[in-house]
């Protein structure tokens, strides 16, 4: 029963979710676009791409395919239901370990789905994404870790909380050195350069999605725009104090993305091993210094 | 939707719901070509920041499975050909074959050389072929403009041809493909003769037959 009475909250969050992700996509095209000094797509070309996959025929390699499609797009759905939007969550609860849990399995689907088409790249690109999560979940659970400490609390709601009154109360001045650390972590965590060697068009053959067709290729664009949803909701939740409405908390997330598609359009891509190498040198060395020094941590 | 489809160019019948996915199918044209010919070289600027393909929703794909479009860019040698249908055979409809410059078309200034194929049309469904030697980006760009019309108003049809008359296609396939096999004796090309292409041609379907009038009359 109390399902049932969640139930339009929680479709309304996984329809917003993919609205913004996918909205954030096409935006990120055109801010791309202008650094190239091109016109670009239009700001809504993500859904037009997205409908057009759908109306597409399309080739499953059977039931494990289906099944890590669904699952990988449910688990990051799920992660919605848990990451505040404008101080609120439609299940009650912003608990950071559910959020860092769930996301996990997001991938996990993937790559559960992608490796049973066969094809050797997708196992190939699946290897790299899981590799590379070793890379930047470790410095993001850190300060993470660092930010239970001084608020008391794992519940992402509390730490927005914290935040309050101002832009001087805002954990990117209280944790300076741990918002660069997820700042690298969340270029590798969208998987834009230079830590894109996960998809690789040119190398791979763009890694997990290469046997998607038609509709998987479609479920495959909804995945990433409500990855993108998450973790962008995560860092204006940790680190720019949520928001107070809306059009400010979206704001803030076309800030952090447009951030990352300028890093993106003038980067190379690393090697597998040089990104994990990067990641833990430089992510993870400034996140364990943000530890060290906050009050408390040791 | 499937099968009760009129093939005729002009005579194009589309639901209102067909109509609406084709809008979605125009604005987003994801592109499969491999640089196997000299045409291939007028993509980049067609690309980048110069003439910006990707205003129109258009783009590359590393595969064919997740392409829309084909690219015959410029001349195809028979091995090339086989690689060409195994592309696309697995892309996934609706799906458009665009030949560019003259080679697709009529062989080009490889008309009479024996490792290239003269007329795509006879193996796979031509959407739309761009003349010149070789086309221009803004010429490719028009043609791509042109191309978006067509599949707007339902015209561009081509994989359901194919998938009407396959065994049409297959026949000229495995007639030319038969050249890819070692030859340790004189032996006589079956596609080095106008008449031997014009005979096919007599022998494909009427609605094909129709269809080239129509090319030849444009």
């Amino acid at each position: 029963m109390r399902f049932l009475n969640m139930l339009p909250q929680l479709l309304g969050v996984s329809f917003l979710a993919m609205g913004i992700g996918l909205l954030l996509m096409g935006l990120g095209r055109q801010f791309t676009a202008r650094i190239q000094r091109r016109v670009g797509p239009p700001f809504y070309q993500a859904y037009l791409d997205v409908l057009k996959c759908l109306s597409k025929t399309s080739i499953t390699h059977g039931f494990v395919m289906d099944l890590g499609t669904i699952m990988s797009l449910a688990g990051l759905i799920a992660t919605a239901y848990y990451v505040p939007f404008v101080q609120w969550t439609p299940t009650g609860s912003g608990s950071l370990v559910i959020i860092l849990y769930l996301m996990t399995i997001g991938y996990l689907g993937m790559a559960m789905g992608v490796s049973a088409s066969g094809n050797p790249q997708a196992p190939l690109g699946i290897a790299r994404a899981l590799a590379l999560m070793f890379g930047y979940k470790i410095p993001l659970v850190m300060v993470i870790l660092a930010m239970i400490l001084v608020t008391g609390s794992s519940d992402l709601l509390n730490i927005v909380n914290a935040q309050q009154g101002g832009p001087s109360n805002w954990f990117l001045l209280k944790f300076p050195i741990g918002f660069i650390a997820v700042e690298i972590a969340f270029q590798a965590m969208i998987g834009e350069r230079p830590y894109d060697m996960m998809i690789a068009p040119a190398e791979i053959a763009s890694g997990p999605m290469v046997e998607l067709s038609g509709k998987y290729l479609g479920l495959a664009f909804l995945l990433h725009s409500v990855q993108l949803y998450v973790e962008t909701a995560l860092i204006v939740n940790l680190f720019l104090g949520g928001a107070a409405n809306p059009a400010t908390f979206f704001g803030k997330q076309v800030l952090v993305y447009l951030t990352s598609m300028a890093v993106n359009a003038v980067m190379a891509r690393y090697r597998i091993e040089q990104g994990i190498a990067h990641l833990w040198k430089w992510a993870g060395s400034l996140a364990f210094i943000q530890l060290l020094t906050t009050k408390g941590g040791f | 939707m499937e099968d009760a489809v009129l093939f005729n160019l002009r005579d194009e019948r589309q639901s209102a719901w067909e109509s609406v996915l084709n809008y979605f199918r125009k604005r987003s044209m994801w592109m499969l070509y491999y640089c196997t010919g000299c045409g291939a070289i007028e993509l980049p600027p067609s690309m980048t920041s110069r003439y910006d393909m990707e205003r129109f929703g258009m783009g590359p794909m590393a595969t064919p499975r997740q392409a829309d479009l084909l690219l015959i860019t410029g001349y195809l040698s028979v091995k090339t050909l086989k690689r060409v249908i195994y592309s696309y055979e697995q892309m996934q409809e609706p799906k458009y074959v665009v030949g560019f410059g003259s080679c697709p078309i009529n062989g080009g200034i490889y008309w009479d050389a024996y490792p290239v194929i003269n007329h795509l049309e006879l193996f796979l469904p031509v959407d739309m072929s761009i003349a010149g030697c070789m086309p221009r980006p803004q010429a490719i760009l028009d043609a791509f403009q042109k191309l978006m019309d067509e599949i707007q108003a339902g015209h561009a049809v081509g994989y359901k041809r194919y998938r009407k008359h396959h065994d049409w296609y297959k026949r000229n396939q495995d007639a030319v493909l038969a050249r890819t096999e070692a030859v340790l004796e004189p032996w006589e090309d079956p596609f080095s003769d106008a008449a031997l292409v014009e005979s096919l041609w007599n022998d494909a379907p009427a609605e094909l037959r129709e269809l080239r009038e129509v090319h030849h009359d444009a």
